[in-house]
């Protein structure tokens, strides 16, 4: 059973959605706390987030920077934009490949689901374009998984 | 509509997602695309014929320069992206059931 959803919708979004076994507030509080993110933000095994900056507050700065351990790194920036406990995150934030993508907005809302919780997370891109690298930055984290599908074709 | 072997071959090697990525900001020369990376002019050209051979590109011709941009067409096929992304997401929150579990110890156990 697959408890993601991934929706691509008209020319700008894109809809994840993902139910948790606990109440809303610890899966708010592990999007937001640095300690807690860096435990689980982190794509295929052997990657690390040695730098977390997550200000939480409108306005607040936003900063993860990942390594492999291999001499890859790669970042993201962003800006709190508004928080609402324990229910609701929007920010935007954007790739540096290096050069840094158009802003990515981002709305996460956590739902109570029973005993646990729903999380929807929607991203708003300016255009198809942007949706697409958006989509392709987490490519360095799922190329693993490309790469066995790469074997099986060749 | 692309070959999504040659797809996925495309995007199997990092300069060239780089560089992918950088054409979604806007069109470039192979001068532009060539400056981030420590890579010679001709090595980059390279990249960039497979690109354009797996339709994630094309190129015009203007003068001596072939500027290069993102091919509406390719980005159409948004699949393997896709499952790219699934992959990685799925092992993120994966992970944070762990992590959540730990924040609280007692749920999902039984009270003894």
């Amino acid at each position: 059973m697959t408890k993601l959803t991934m929706t691509v919708e008209g020319d700008h979004n894109f809809i994840v959605t993902r139910r948790f076994a606990t109440p809303p507030q610890a899966v708010y509080r592990a999007h937001l706390e640095p300690a807690l993110i860096q435990r689980w933000m982190l794509g295929p095994e052997g990657w690390t987030m040695p730098v977390c900056v997550n200000e939480a507050r409108p306005g607040g700065k936003i900063r993860y920077e990942w390594a492999d351990g291999a001499g890859h790194r790669f970042y993201l920036t962003g800006e709190f934009v508004e928080l609402t406990p324990f229910s609701k995150i929007v920010h935007v934030e954007r790739m540096h490949m290096p050069d840094a993508t158009p802003d990515n907005h981002v709305e996460t809302r956590f739902e109570s689901d029973g005993a646990g919780t729903l999380m929807t997370m929607r991203m708003t891109l300016p255009n198809p374009e942007t949706r697409a690298v958006m989509l392709a930055s987490g490519m360095e984290f799922g190329m693993e998984a490309s790469y066995v599908r790469l074997d099986a074709m060749i | 509509m692309p070959d999504l072997d040659a797809v996925f071959a495309s995007l199997a090697d990092p300069t060239r997602r780089a560089i992918l990525a950088r054409l979604a900001i806007g069109e470039a020369t192979v001068l532009d695309i060539a400056k981030p990376f420590s890579m010679t002019q001709p090595a980059i050209s390279r990249h960039l014929k497979v690109l354009e051979g797996s339709g994630l590109i094309v190129r015009r011709v203007e003068g001596a320069k072939h500027p290069c941009r993102l091919a509406p067409d390719g980005l159409a096929t948004i699949e393997p992206w896709l499952d790219m992304l699934r992959a990685a997401l799925t092992k993120n929150y994966d992970r944070l059931d762990g992590v959540l579990a730990a924040m609280t110890p007692n749920l999902g156990k039984d009270p003894t």
